[in-house]
């Protein structure tokens, strides 16, 4: 039985019942109810237990700003912590339990805190748990378990969430009545329009109450707004899309809902996802974000049934549900009048209305007074009863002061309370636009000043409360907005609604009360989300936090999920009020985006699994995974590591394959190199730039190693560069670095070298490159081409030659990274694996053997070739590396000459390329192993390098290691010292070249 | 010359010609690779006339010099990338003559013409639900107000690098991307059309 249900009236659906639970127990509400008007409807008083102190809680508000409503949804997959119950719209079977208390939120352990709540002020954990900080670990452990509230679900996420870009002529954020009249009119005007609002339901505050627009009721207006812009094809509706962050340069993002109000789904993924951002780029924006309601602070207010009398309204205009049989309205300003006679109508009885002010005016104190209710004008509710659900309250006359009392208190039943203390206007979204706040003293609120972006706000976010302001606001922001972007349609009349007078707001921080603030047992709440007492800001004010932002952080103030949408103003007030300061004094803390939660699944959006980066595989990929290769990667792309057969692990698979590539011929993949098409007359002038060696005297048909360094004299990249024409070069780069030399290169000819004529393209994808290396490598190939000649002198190491390779069209490389002859074959990348078949076929008869990325790092180690990101690490120089040659004595500069000469840089003691051999042979060093030169007995022990490359050599039958140590070519001979985790091991100096130091094999 | 179907298109791994239909019944989306198009670089200086005369000699039309239009020939579509870069999409598929025959025509200007056909692969993105899939990974506006029929534009559609164009009749996107991110690209289509509905298409 729903016991607050009313009997008609609302926007729910009596005729769909749905059975929801909540803490166990199994309720029933209607279609269109929230879980909040639910469990209000089923008159559940206590929802939740405080963040702090622990105690009991009952529903607050209807929206966004609920504080104590907060619940664990869900479960397995679908589980989410801290929903606001307020927004969670109910659905058959669902099933939530409160956060913070343990078993239940009637009889919860974690309440004894509260007992003792006189030793936890404000800053407490600061204070008691400082010291020693070694235990911070072990504090931390218990206080994160005693504070706090839902718990971070465990199994992982079964949602899909879809983001997307938008772009559009005006952003209507909140579809109240201002923000519809502002995207009616714009869309009249022809813009393309995007109107988003957190409510399943468009229509704002006229869901609330039962206002008249145009003489009639409100929703109708409201339906018929919705029909003329449903049929603008250009207008776009976001219902359930809460507008979350405002950004730079007119960049919103909205969190849409799309699945939520369902329930968990049996389809859930990509198909279906549970919610989309969109990342909209709005060429105006009209800010519609309504206001919320202020609470008043005075003693015991956060008690079970006291409630902020616009969510009253809701509940009862909206979702037919009413907060108790008995409740007396609290207030400074005339709006809660409204309540009043709302309760009134629903049957619930009235007492009275307890009112800050002496001489309470305007148009709804006047219907109060004709109905009958009395009124209570300069009275204060100063207790009341009820711990885990309102009985009463106790009232009393206000003294002239303003500061106390002026008679005995007099007691009221009543089982809820409306209270209100005005409103505040949601300035979030045009805070975070970077627009300045004013401080409106008539309405005692924050409102939009300065502007900093194309926006504009309407309606009560702008301070406007009354309807007909806001639907005049509205239709004159969706006017200027349209113009401002060229638009001339025409946009039609703005919508008119009656203009209420009302009377002036009464201003209290806290309401005078039987004792001050902070002495007496009761607890005057600023921040209900946060327990952040009146004297707990007080007492941050006394310790000297007499900033806004200091005494949020000292309090919490502000804080959590609802980031003192409700307790935030009236916290800054009591901050003024104990500073003795004026509001705008104390201003704001930062509202930072989102406006409410987004999850982290939304804004990873289906950048996740296996779109979570490109795989960027090469033309023979299809084949290395039938092969069974582990695969590694470089950059996006997936290489072969090596390719285990049956039984080898990868220490013996490598092996394997380095001495195959030793002892016959090995293939591999190079198509990932990175290539660079060069053509024009300034080619060579432009090489001339980039390398550290002079390219003026290679032949066409010639290749040629190069070093790329930075300005600032690093070496940024290395590769071979071939001379293919008179003015047509082909450059490779490392593979992870072919954008980044491209773009180099583009930089310098873009910006400086204006004159030169040169064209680069990239041509990386548009070759497949099958590698054959081994002393067999020109048997093998002679077997595949007949119309290119491989002696050696015709086709010496570092040349290049085009012909046919298996029929196919190539660009034959003699290039080797292994120190063995080696060919390079390129063909475009659609034969590739064409290419690769061949040349497995007629590598049969020479035991063919497949190596990967691995094997390549044991050969060229062996050999003392460099490897970006080991040798190479942006910290070294080319005389660092030994690579002295490579540097034109003769060139008048090049990019980087000037660093290379600096004092630092030609240093003695620079770290230098060495080769390290370990005493032991059979040890192979963990790479980035410190080196030391002398070992004492206990730290500080200086390290004189690192080890960079390190593997065991099959052909060497031994480990070997390249190094980067402090003056290393001078201590070759040396014997060093590297401590390991569990030993030390001993290590001799050696030059970086270990195998064929005469290069007889590469010229065979 | 090698046999032809020794020539494997970027996409050719995933089998899309079984999975091609006629008609895509109610998909919201409908994805094709075109494999069989030639592409072809060209560089020169759009300020050198004797380089757009040639050019324009050369394919019958002259190339597009406002930012982001395409023009077209009977076998040849032009798309401006850069004051001083164009891509070519060449039928039939192989490109090189076009290349040779532009290089020749080009002899002793600071111009140059490179055979790109399988540096990139071509997917077709139609049906109704095109836009807003694009739109899931495109920063660019895409509305017809904004990019109309016969546009063209650089950008990045998710993490892939892509040349966006829409063909003349508005009916169908190309996207133009590199031959190592097709796979991902695809993939990842497929995903975002799901919520949609996906058909493959014939070229």
């Amino acid at each position: 039985m729903q016991r607050n249900r009313l009997s008609e009236g609302g926007r729910i659906d009596r005729s769909r019942p749905l059975k929801f639970t909540f803490n166990g127990r199994p309720y029933e509400g209607f279609a269109g109810d929230t879980l909040a008007s639910a469990l209000l409807a089923n008159d559940v008083r206590v929802v939740g237990r405080s963040f702090k102190y622990h105690r009991p809680r009952g529903i607050v508000a209807a929206g966004v700003e609920e504080p104590n409503a907060l619940v664990q949804l869900g479960e397995g997959g679908f589980e989410e912590a801290n929903a606001r119950a307020t927004q969670i719209e109910l659905y058959d079977g669902l099933d939530a339990d409160s956060v913070n208390c343990w078993p239940s939120p009637d009889l919860d352990f974690g309440a004894i805190v509260g007992r003792f709540s006189r030793l936890l002020p404000a800053g407490f954990y600061y204070k008691t748990f400082m010291w020693p900080p070694k235990l911070w670990m072990t504090y931390e452990h218990f206080i994160r378990r005693a504070a706090g509230l839902g718990k971070a679900p465990k199994a992982p996420d079964a949602d899909a969430y879809d983001k997307r870009w938008a772009h559009c002529d005006v952003l209507v954020a909140g579809g109240g009545p201002a923000g519809l009249s502002a995207a009616l009119a714009a869309g009249r005007a022809g813009a393309r329009v995007i109107l988003a609002d957190e409510q399943a339901e468009l229509g704002g505050a006229l869901l609330n109450g039962h206002e008249e627009i145009d003489d009639r009721p409100g929703l109708d207006w409201v339906a018929d707004t919705l029909d003329e812009l449903r049929a603008m094809p250009e207008v776009r509706l976001l219902p359930r899309g809460t507008v979350a962050s405002y950004y730079d340069h007119n960049f919103l993002a909205v969190y849409e809902r799309l699945t939520d109000h369902l329930g968990p789904q049996a389809d859930a993924g990509p198909g279906n996802p549970r919610g989309r951002l969109w990342k909209v780029r709005a060429k105006q924006v009209v800010l519609a974000t309504g206001a919320h309601e202020r609470p008043l602070v005075f003693a015991d207010n956060d008690r079970p049934g006291i409630m902020l009398a616009g969510a009253v309204c809701a509940y009862l205009n909206r979702y037919g549900a009413r907060p108790g049989q008995a409740g007396v309205v609290f207030t400074n300003n005339d709006s809660a009048y409204r309540t009043a006679l709302d309760m009134a109508a629903a049957g619930i009885a009235v007492p009275a209305i307890v009112d800050l002010r002496p001489d309470p005016g305007g148009d709804a104190v006047q219907e109060v007074r004709e109905r009958g209710i009395e009124i209570l004008a300069n009275h204060a509710v100063v207790s009341v009863a009820g711990a885990k659900g309102l009985r009463g309250i106790e009232v009393a006359p206000i003294d002239p002061s303003g500061k106390g009392l002026a008679g005995d208190p007099r007691r009221i039943a009543c089982d809820h309370l409306a209270v209100s203390g005005g409103w505040n206007p949601a300035v979030h979204l045009f805070s975070q636009s970077r627009g300045k706040l004013d401080f409106d003293t008539d309405l005692n609120c924050f409102v939009p000043g300065q502007s900093f972006q194309a926006e504009c706000s309407a309606g009560a976010c702008n301070g406007t409360f009354g309807l007909a302001g806001c639907l005049a606001e509205g239709h004159a922001a969706g006017v200027s907005a349209a113009e401002a972007t060229g638009l001339t349609g025409k946009p039609g009349k703005a919508a008119s609604a009656a203009d209420r007078p009302e009377g002036s707001i009464r201003h209290m921080p806290t309401v005078p009360g039987k004792h001050p603030v902070g002495r007496g047992k009761a607890k005057h709440f600023v921040d209900v989300q946060n327990d952040v007492t009146a004297a707990d800001i007080a007492l941050a004010v006394r310790e000297g936090y007499r900033s806004v932002e200091h005494a949020k952080r000292y309090t919490t103030l502000g804080m959590g999920p609802d980031q003192g949408k409700i307790g935030g103003m009236t916290g800054f007030a009591a901050l003024a009020d104990s500073l003795g300061a004026t509001m705008p004094e104390v201003g704001t803390t930062t509202f930072r985006p989102p406006y409410t939660p987004v999850p982290f699944g939304a804004i990873a959006g289906r950048d996740v699994g296996a779109l979570a980066d490109p795989a960027r595989t090469t033309p023979m990929h299809g084949w290395h995974v039938s092969a069974g290769a582990v695969f590694d990667s470089a950059g996006q792309w997936l290489l072969p590591d090596h390719y285990p057969r049956e039984g080898e692990d990868r220490r013996v698979a490598v092996r394997r394959e380095c001495l195959a590539v030793r002892g016959g011929v090995g293939i591999r993949d190079g198509s990932t190199l990175g290539k660079i098409d060069i053509q024009g007359p300034d080619a060579v002038r432009m090489l001339d730039w980039v390398y550290t060696n002079a390219w003026g005297s290679l032949g066409v048909g010639r290749c040629r190693y190069g070093v790329m360094l930075g300005e600032d004299g690093m070496v940024m990249d290395d590769g071979v560069t071939a001379r293919l024409g008179e003015d047509h070069y082909l450059m490779h780069t490392t593979t992870g670095n072919a954008a980044g030399a491209f773009w180099w290169m583009e930089e310098w000819l873009q910006n400086e070298w204006l004159d030169y004529k040169v064209w680069l393209t990239s041509v990386t994808e548009k070759w497949a490159v099958v590698n054959i290396a081994g002393p067999r490598a020109r048997d093998l190939l002679a077997e595949l081409t007949r119309d290119i000649d491989l002696s050696n002198d015709a086709f010496p190491h570092m040349s290049v030659r085009s012909g046919r390779v298996a029929e196919i069209p190539a660009r034959v490389f003699r290039v080797s990274f292994t120190g063995e002859l080696s060919y390079e074959i390129n063909v475009a990348a659609g034969f590739g694996l064409a290419l690769w078949n061949a040349v497995m076929l007629a590598g049969q008869r020479f035991g063919i053997t497949p190596f990967g990325t691995e094997a390549v790092h044991v050969l060229r180690a062996e050999k003392g070739y460099l490897a970006a990101g080991q040798e190479i690490d942006g910290t070294v120089t080319p005389l660092d590396l030994g690579l002295d040659w490579a540097i034109s004595k003769k060139k008048a500069d090049f990019l980087g000459k000037r660093s290379l000469t600096r004092s630092a840089m030609v240093r003695e003691d620079r770290k230098q390329l060495v080769g390290l051999l370990t005493k032991e042979p059979g040890i192979v060093l963990p790479e980035g192993a410190q080196i030391v030169g002398e070992l004492r007995a206990a730290p500080p022990i200086p390290t004189i390098g690192h080890v960079t490359s390190s593997y065991y050599s099959p052909i060497l039958g031994r480990s070997i290691a390249l190094a980067l140590v402090e003056g290393g070519r001078a201590r070759i001979g040396e014997t060093v010292s590297l401590p390991l985790r569990d030993r030390t091991v001993e290590a001799e100096l050696t030059k970086p070249l270990f195998y064929d130091p005469e290069g007889e094999r590469l010229h065979a | 010359m090698p046999e032809r179907y020794l020539r494997q298109s970027a996409l050719a791994h995933l089998g899309l010609e079984s999975r091609a239909v006629d008609d895509p019944g109610d998909a919201g989306l409908v994805l094709c690779e075109r494999a069989h198009l030639g592409k072809v670089g060209l560089r020169g200086d759009a300020g050198d006339k004797g380089f757009l005369d040639a050019v324009a000699k050369e394919l019958g039309f002259a190339l597009p010099l406002r930012p982001n239009t395409v023009a077209a020939g009977e076998d040849v579509t032009a798309f401006w990338l850069g004051p001083n870069e164009w891509l070519l999409a060449v039928i039939p598929y192989e490109g090189t003559p076009l290349a040779e025959d532009l290089d020749k025509a080009l002899t002793g200007l600071h111009a140059g013409a490179t055979v790109l056909t399988d540096s990139r692969t071509v997917i077709g993105v139609s049906g109704p639900a095109a836009r807003d899939v694009l739109a899931k990974g495109c920063p660019l506006d895409l509305h017809p107000s904004a990019f109309p029929s016969g546009s063209c534009a650089q950008s990045l559609l998710a993490k892939a690098d892509v040349l966006i164009y829409l063909h003349e009749d508005g009916g169908r996107f190309d996207l133009y991307v590199p031959r190592s991110y097709a796979d991902y690209l695809w993939r990842w289509l497929e995903d975002a059309g799901a919520e949609y509905g996906v058909a493959v298409s014939g070229d």
